[in-house]
C-alpha cells in the first residue's frame, strides 16, 4: 500500500486513457463504410448524419461503461469477500437471479423499464441472500460451498427461465430473451436506462470506497477481520445489497454479461496489487473500458456477419480463454 | 508511546460447543504489566480461552471485563484499539505484501481513510523492524516460510498499539532464536505497561516469557500461579500426565524423561 498516492494518478490516467481509446475505436466503427463521422459537425448541425449517429453512440458508450463498470468492481468485491478468485457476479448466480427477477416482471406483464430494473434486484438480492444462506454452515460462510452452490443455482435460474419463458406471451418472450443475451444498445423510449444504472454504479461505488479498507482485511478471513474490529457479517450483508442492487440494475438494462467480474479484476491485480482501495475503482474503470471494447467488436462484426451479436457472446469469446490463461499462470500459488 | 493500563478480569467463564462443555467455572486475572502463559494439554481449551478473551467468541456463563469494561459490551471497532490478537498462521488467497499485511494492523485507527498517514507507515515500519522482518516488507506474505508469516503476523498485532496483546501459540513455527525472541517480546511488552496472555506449548519457553502460567485441562483450570511456582513435576504429571524433572536456574526449567 506504499505509493498508493502516486499509483492513484498512473491508475487514473491509465483508465480514462483505456476508456477514450475505447469509446474512439468504436465509434469509428459505428459508422457505415464510405461515410467519415465527424463529431464537430456532430455537435454543431442538429440536423446532419453525423449527429443522428452521434445520437444512437453516445448513450451506447455511456450504457457499456456504467455496465461493465459495475460488473468489473462487483467481481472484485465478491472475489475479497468470499476469498474465493472464482467469483463473480454471473458464477454466483446474481446475474441469473437478476434476469429471473427482471423477466418474471415482465412476463407477468407489468413490465416497465423500472418494474423490471426493481424485478432485477429483488432476483439479484434473493439468489444471493439464498446462495450465501445456504453455504453457511454453523455460522461461518464456506468460500467453496459458496462456489458450487451458485453453479447449480444458476443452472436452476436458466431452466426457470425456460419455463417462465414458455409460459409468457411469444411478444413479451423475445423482448426478454433478447434483453437477456445483452446488449447495449438504449431504446430512446426508455429514458430511464442509463439513470437507472449511472445510480446503481454511484451506490456500488460509495460503498466500496468506504469498505476498501475492510474489504482488505476481510480477505484473510473473519476471524482476522473481527480482531482488527470489522463486522464482517454487517460488511458483507451491506455491500451484498449494494452489488445485488447494482447488478440487478444493469442486468434488467443490458442482459447478462458474462466474464467482465470474473477477468477484470484478475486483470487489475496483476497491475495494481490486490489492495481493494485500488482495486474496486481500477476494476470499474477497467470494466467498463473492456465492455465499450467488446460492444466496439459487435459492431465491427455486424457489417460482416449481417446480424448483432449479442455483447455477452464476445465477452465471453474474450474473457474464456483469457481466464484460463491466468489461472494456469498463477499455477496453484496465491492469485495475484 | 504513552499506554492506558488495562488489566483483564475474567470470572466464571464457561464456554459450550454444541453439547460439549469446552470450558467452566474459569476464574483468573492478568494485570497490566504482566505475562501471563497458558499451558495444557491438546484440546483443554486453551485456544477458545484466548478467542474468548479477544471477544470472537461469546461464553455462555460469567464475565470478562478489560479494564473495568465489560467485554460484552464493546464494538469490535472499540475492542481493536485495545486488544490486540496473534492467530495461527493462515493461508492467504490473494497477494497481499508482507508490510500491507502489517498495515492491517492499523486498521481500527484507519478504518475508513483512503489514504494512509505517514504516522501508520511509521509505525507498521516499526512493528516490522522489531519482529526482524523490515527485509520481508515487499515480499509476498504467501511466500514467506512459515516462520515468517508468524513474525509478519506478530508485527501486525505491534502496529496495533493496544494494552493487551493476546497470543496463540507464536512461536510453533520459529526457530529457537526467534522464539526466544519471541519470549523476550512479551517481557518487553510487558515492562511497556501491556498485558500480555499467550498460550504455549513450550513449557520452558512459557516460563521464560511468562511471569505466571495457568494450567488448563478438560476445560478447568488445573493450576495457576508464578512459574516457579507451579512448573513442577507433580503439576506436570496431574495435567499432561508426564514425568519431569526440574532444574533451577534464573527461571525454572524442565526436563522430560521416559517412563
Amino acid at each position: 500500500m506504499r505509493g498508493l498516492g502516486a499509483r492513484r494518478f498512473a491508475l487514473l490516467a491509465l483508465g480514462l486513457f483505456l476508456v477514450a481509446a475505447a469509446a474512439t475505436i468504436m465509434s469509428a466503427f459505428m459508422v457505415p463504410e464510405g461515410e467519415s463521422f465527424d463529431l464537430a459537425v456532430a455537435l454543431s448541425d442538429p440536423e446532419s448524419t453525423a449527429r443522428l449517429q452521434w445520437d444512437l453512440l453516445w448513450p451506447r458508450i455511456l450504457n457499456g461503461l456504467l455496465v461493465g463498470a459495475v460488473l468489473g468492481a462487483s467481481g472484485a468485491a465478491l472475489q475479497g469477500l468470499l476469498r474465493n478468485p472464482l467469483a463473480d457476479p454471473f458464477i454466483l448466480g446474481v446475474s441469473g437471479g437478476a434476469a429471473l427477477g427482471a423477466s418474471a416482471v415482465a412476463i407477468l406483464g407489468w413490465g416497465a423499464l423500472m418494474t423490471e430494473a426493481v424485478g432485477g434486484f429483488v432476483g439479484a438480492f434473493l439468489a444471493l441472500a439464498l446462495v450465501t444462506t445456504m453455504a453457511t454452515r454453523q455460522g461461518r460462510l464456506r468460500p467453496l460451498d459458496v462456489l458450487l452452490i451458485g453453479v447449480i443455482f444458476n443452472a436452476f435460474a436458466g431452466a426457470l427461465l425456460m419455463l417462465l419463458q414458455s409460459l409468457g406471451s411469444s411478444d413479451a418472450v423475445h423482448r426478454v430473451l433478447l434483453r437477456l443475451m445483452g446488449s447495449l444498445a438504449t431504446d430512446p423510449s426508455q429514458p430511464l436506462i442509463l439513470p437507472v444504472a449511472l445510480g446503481g454504479l454511484s451506490i456500488l461505488m460509495v460503498s466500496l470506497v468506504w469498505h476498501a479498507r475492510a474489504l482488505n482485511v476481510m480477505a484473510l478471513g473473519d476471524t482476522t477481520a473481527q480482531s482488527l474490529g470489522i463486522a464482517p457479517d454487517r460488511v458483507r450483508g451491506w455491500l451484498f445489497f449494494t452489488i445485488s442492487l447494482a447488478v440487478g440494475a444493469v442486468v434488467a438494462t443490458a442482459g447478462m454479461i458474462g466474464f467482465v467480474g470474473l477477468v477484470v479484476p484478475h486483470v487489475v491485480r496483476m497491475i495494481f496489487g490486490p489492495d481493494h482501495r485500488v482495486l474496486v475503482i481500477a476494476s470499474a474503470l477497467l470494466g467498463g473500458a473492456f465492455v465499450v471494447l467488446a460492444d466496439g467488436c459487435v459492431r465491427l462484426l455486424s457489417e460482416s456477419l449481417l446480424t448483432e451479436l449479442p455483447v455477452g457472446v464476445v465477452t465471453a469469446l474474450i474473457g474464456g480463454p483469457m481466464f484460463i490463461w491466468l489461472l494456469r499462470r498463477s499455477e496453484g500459488e496465491a492469485w495475484s | 508511546m504513552e499506554l492506558d493500563r488495562v488489566g483483564i478480569d475474567v470470572r466464571e467463564i464457561g464456554f459450550r460447543f454444541g453439547e460439549r462443555q469446552i470450558l467452566r467455572g474459569i476464574s483468573f486475572e492478568a494485570r497490566a504489566g504482566e505475562v501471563l502463559g497458558i499451558l495444557g494439554p491438546n484440546g483443554a481449551g486453551k485456544s477458545t480461552l484466548l478467542r474468548l478473551l479477544a471477544g470472537l467468541l461469546e461464553g455462555d456463563a460469567g464475565t470478562i471485563s478489560l479494564g473495568g469494561q465489560a467485554l460484552a459490551q464493546q464494538t469490535p471497532a472499540e475492542r481493536a484499539k485495545i486488544t490486540a490478537f496473534v492467530m495461527p498462521v493462515q493461508s492467504v488467497p490473494f497477494a497481499f505484501s508482507a508490510r500491507e499485511i502489517v498495515l492491517m494492523g492499523r486498521h481500527p485507527r484507519l478504518s475508513h481513510r483512503w489514504l494512509d498517514a505517514s504516522v501508520d507507515l511509521a509505525v507498521v515500519e516499526g512493528a516490522m523492524e522489531r519482529m526482524d522482518v523490515a527485509d520481508l516488507g515487499d515480499r509476498l506474505f504467501s511466500r514467506l516460510s512459515q516462520g515468517e508469516q508468524q513474525r509478519v503476523l506478530l508485527a501486525r498485532a505491534l502496529a496495533q498499539q493496544t494494552p493487551i496483546v493476546l497470543m496463540d501459540e507464536p512461536t510453533s513455527h520459529l526457530d529457537p532464536a526467534h522464539a526466544l525472541a519471541v519470549a523476550r517480546l512479551c517481557r518487553d511488552l510487558a515492562r511497556e505497561g501491556r498485558t500480555v496472555v499467550s498460550v504455549f506449548h513450550d513449557l520452558n519457553l512459557a516460563a521464560r516469557a511468562s511471569d505466571r502460567l495457568l494450567f488448563l485441562k478438560d476445560g478447568v483450570v488445573a493450576a495457576l500461579g508464578p512459574s516457579d511456582e507451579v512448573l513442577t513435576a507433580p503439576i506436570l504429571k496431574e495435567v499432561y500426565g508426564i514425568d519431569a524433572r526440574r532444574v533451577e536456574g534464573p527461571t525454572p526449567q524442565v526436563l522430560l524423561e521416559e517412563p
